[in-house]
């Protein structure tokens, strides 16, 4: 099996005018054909700058990506000029967004926007991209496909929008997806419903998933295996039971402590005073980020190491890194 | 043990009175060339009577249509008058009417707005409908009539150039005002106790300021352009009053072969005194969006 | 559909009501009529004549009278009588409008030729050198007065060609066709294309920031693709409906511009008749203004709402 996607020593900052922030310091993970790699982490962990940072969408002013490669299928991404890492854009590498109303264009039918990318990567003529566009609607179960695709972003539901943005990325059959939090901006029950078709899809295609999620639930239905993300930096991988069931970096763990459980109001399975619990304090500035553990001020079990040295990533058991000097 | 270099804790850059003005050159360079020339314009003004070297309403029969010389530095009009000092002193005038008129104007369009926005109902009707009507006239039609009706005089042109603003102020206030009394704080406001004219005066004004003087100073070009329109179709600021407009018409088609400083020179002030109070609200509204802020 | 466009129609009708009677009040709230005027300047004396002239005119009738008249007559197509030439008020506006309808729509063309490319490449290179000259640029268009523009213009002609263009209701060549109207309608246009540049220029801006401009490039299109296809397309919808406003920015532009090169069109006509308180004249050409901003705003929200398929299309 080998890897599909292999990102190594991905860094990413931007130039802002209160100093550098550093959204992503030396992030690397790996993901075979057919496998999903689930980034978690909090809002402003750096999870969705590296998103873009793969598909080279960071905005270049104020940003830039100052070392690391991203190779997908062999090819470094950040060595290829910009017209060659254009046609790598949507034929080998895609991408869907978080919120699908705004992320299509309003002013054009959901045919033509899937269209586009196929007669763009393809190089066909306008029937056989019309019939593929269709298609690609139905593989994702829309209903009335071939109606649907002559009609507008704002006539469809937020969940058909989601999976017409999934037909899009797809059309072109790439072989990594990264998803941005794609079920965040949707109901439950739909949410279901999308990992499922994503799921599907990759079966059928071999798609390689970067899922980037803030929801554990999500991680635990999809992902195979978890990267954890905090202040810019990876802290933590492992295959998802594992880290599931013996996370071993203080943030992870607090994350799985603070998911409420069902019953513990009634008292079942948890003693009956016990507090939902938190992890106290808030995310460092990006650009004010303290020389030793990012988590220090926050972490229960930090010393006087964990001050001023920043552990790095370490085996704690096969398969499984964590950054933490105490874990 | 640990290594001998430790990585020093990284500090947010905190930025100096020095640092915030070199930042404003920096970003906003068009706005503060603007803001100088509008400063440069009102100490003119302030101070015409030291800063122009002769006397704007004295003639001089010898020096009529004279060239630009020394002692007449852009030159002089058909009646031997030093269209520098006229210039100089026509400041004082466009300004006066063109801030008079947006203040006027603006102060009348914010009440009438945040009255809009919280009386409501028949009140508030009302208020859109004859905002309507006013405009769907032209700028200077309106301002045209209303002089004509009035009379033309420094205070009626003030007037006829303040009025057409009122509608376009107080739409803008009034949708500003009934988006702002949706928000939480005011909410939250209303759930301590207070009384809805404390909240309407402490909350939510202060919160409808920086629109309003963006949208003054967005204004103010357009004043100073209408009451130079008015002075030059003869129905505005009236003699003995210098204003660059008049200067204008009264030179126009007869010297335009025979001495053309008389139309560029007015003509280039005006430009310029739009041209800097457009600069400077481009650059306020540019810094008040919020949504531009990094 | 149908209901809006009744709503609309319905309301285009009160809102030109309205601006009969604000106009209507407006010219008579100075004492002092056009009784007084004509006559003073005729150097009559004699009371009685005045008698007569002003019960001719109709002025001793109480105002709202007067004003039923008015209103009564116009929506049987009588606009009245001049005060000044006594002529039908038809017969005097009727030959100038086509010659401000050309300039007007001359002027329009031209704005929109410009401004919009303008506008697009000052978005695509934002806070580039050209950008700036392109800002620069515009905004001392709309800086200018453009009266001053019209009259630099004739300075120009003056100097070059040594004489001043004046106005030929059949022009003979193509030079001279060009010379009476492209030249004066460049100049009310550079004005509103100024206007048109700087609005496509932040609309575009906005735009480009939108969600769907990323997932564009997200797909591997090309830079023209995103911007024309994708970014312009939706930018342009803001500018449609500003058209509408500008039309009445273009009317000021047009009084002065035609009392500068001395064209004989409706809009100088208006200075003119005000000057002289010919009030028949006067009320009916401020109405007839009004009614060509409120009509021409109508279609242009008539076309958005065909254009923007989310109004188009809504459920």
């Amino acid at each position: 099996m080998a890897p599909v996607l292999e990102v190594s020593g991905l860094s990413t900052v931007f130039h802002t005018r209160r100093g550098l922030v550093r959204a992503v310091q030396d992030v690397s993970f790996t993901v075979n054909a057919g496998e999903t790699l689930a980034i978690v982490g909090e809002s402003g962990c750096g999870k969705t700058i590296t998103a873009l940072s793969l598909m080279r969408l960071v905005p270049i002013p104020p940003g830039e990506i100052t070392a690391g490669s991203v190779k997908v299928d062999g090819t470094d991404l950040l060595k290829l000029s910009d017209a060659e890492m254009r046609q790598m854009r949507g034929s080998k590498i895609a991408m869907i967004f978080q919120e699908p109303m705004t992320a299509l264009n309003p002013l054009l039918t959901i045919g033509n926007q899937i269209e586009e990318m196929v007669l763009l990567h393809d190089k066909c003529s306008r029937e056989v991209a019309r019939k593929r566009a269709v298609e690609m609607l139905h593989h994702v179960r829309i209903p009335e496909p071939e109606r649907r695709s002559r009609e507008y972003p704002h006539q469809l539901s937020g969940g058909m929008r989601q999976r017409a943005m999934i037909a899009m990325a797809l059309a072109c059959r790439p072989k990594v997806l990264v998803a941005d939090e794609p079920t965040t901006a949707l109901d439950v029950t739909i949410q279901a419903q999308i990992l499922d078709l994503i799921g599907d899809l990759q079966r059928e295609f071999g798609t390689a998933v970067v899922l980037i999620t803030h929801d554990l639930g999500v991680v635990a239905e999809t992902a195979k295996r978890v990267v954890v993300m905090y202040a810019g930096r990876k802290v933590e991988e492992a295959p998802v039971e594992e880290i599931f069931g013996r996370p071993y970096h203080p943030y992870m763990q607090g994350l799985m402590n603070s998911i409420p459980r069902v019953g513990s109001a009634r008292g079942l399975d948890v003693a009956p005073d016990e507090r939902l619990q938190e992890i106290s304090g808030i995310v460092p500035a990006l650009n004010a980020l303290p020389p030793g553990c990012s988590f220090e001020p926050r972490c229960s079990r930090a010393d006087a190491r964990c001050k001023t040295e920043r552990p790095e990533l370490a085996t704690k058991a096969p398969d499984h890194i964590a950054a933490c000097w105490n874990a | 043990m640990s290594s001998t270099t430790a990585a020093a804790q990284e500090r947010p850059i905190e930025p100096s009175f020095l640092n915030n003005v070199g930042y404003l050159c920096r970003r906003y360079p068009l706005g503060v060339a603007g803001s100088i020339i509008m400063v440069a314009f009102v100490l003119c003004a302030i101070f015409a009577n030291y800063v122009a070297p002769l006397d704007p309403f004295s003639t001089n029969a010898k020096a009529s249509l004279a060239k630009p010389s020394d002692t007449h530095l852009l030159g002089a009009d058909m009646m031997g008058r030093d269209v520098l000092s006229r210039i100089i002193h026509g400041a004082r005038i466009s300004l006066a009417v063109a801030m008079g008129a947006t203040i006027l104007g603006s102060g009348i369009g914010a009440a009438v707005g945040l009255a809009c926005g919280y009386l409501g109902g028949w009140f508030d009707l009302l208020v859109q409908r004859v905002s309507e009507v006013m405009q769907s006239l032209p700028l200077l039609v309106m301002a045209l009539v209303i002089t004509a009706s009035l009379g033309p005089s420094l205070r009626n042109t003030i007037i006829a150039i303040a009025i057409p603003l009122i509608p376009t102020v107080a739409r803008v206030i009034r949708s500003n005002v009934l988006s702002l009394r949706e928000m939480p704080f005011v909410e939250a406001a209303k759930a301590t106790g207070m009384s809805e004219f404390r909240i309407a005066v402490v909350h939510v004004l202060p919160n409808t300021l920086a629109p309003l003087i963006v949208l003054a100073t967005a204004q103010l070009g357009s004043t100073i352009l209408t009451e130079a329109s008015l002075s030059f179709l003869g129905l505005g600021v009236p003699e003995p009053y210098p204003s660059w407009g008049r200067m204008l018409s009264e030179s126009a088609a007869e010297y335009v072969r025979t001495a053309p400083w008389l139309v560029i020179f007015p003509g280039l002030a005006i430009s310029l005194v739009v041209f800097g109070s457009n600069l400077m609200g481009d650059a306020l509204r540019d810094a008040l969006d919020p949504r531009q802020r990094d | 559909m149908l209901t809006y466009l009744i709503r609309r129609l319905l309301l285009m009708i009160v809102t030109l009501f309205g601006v009969s009677i604000v106009i209507f009040c407006l010219l008579r709230i100075v004492p002092g009529n056009i009784a007084d005027i004509l006559f003073d300047s005729a150097g009559l004396i004699d009371p009685a004549e005045k008698a007569k002239i002003v019960a001719d005119l109709g002025l001793d009738l109480p105002l709202h009278e007067q004003y039923a008249q008015w209103i009564g007559g116009l929506l049987r197509g009588d606009l009245g009588y001049s005060y000044v030439s006594e002529k039908p008020v038809i017969d005097e506006i009727a030959p100038r409008i086509p010659i401000t309808a050309k300039l007007a729509v001359l002027a329009l063309i031209f704005s929109v030729i410009a401004g919009v490319p303008l506008g697009v490449i000052s978005a695509v290179r934002q806070n580039s050198v050209l950008d700036y000259m392109l800002r620069v640029t515009s905004l001392s268009g709309l800086s200018m007065p453009s009266f001053w523009l019209g009259l630099l213009i004739l300075m120009a002609f003056v100097h070059y060609l040594g004489t001043i263009p004046i106005y030929d209701r059949n022009p003979a060549t193509w030079g001279a066709w060009f010379t009476m109207l492209a030249v004066p309608a460049a100049a009310v246009g550079f004005r509103s294309s100024a206007l048109i540049m700087r609005l496509t220029r932040s609309s575009m801006l906005e735009v480009l920031r939108q969600d769907f401009v990323r997932t564009a490039r997200s797909k591997g299109l090309p830079e023209g693709s995103v911007t024309y296809k994708h970014a312009l397309r939706n930018a342009v919808l803001p500018v449609v409906t500003t058209i509408g406003i500008e039309v009445a920015f273009l009317f000021g532009g047009l009084i002065v511009t035609e009392t500068v090169f001395n064209i004989p069109g409706v809009a100088r006509f208006l200075v003119e008749a005000i000057r002289w308180r010919d009030y028949p004249m006067v009320q009916n050409l401020v109405m007839f203004t009004a009614t060509i901003v409120v009509v021409v705003n109508l279609i242009v929200d008539l076309i958005y709402m065909v254009v923007d398929p989310r109004i188009r299309y809504s459920e």
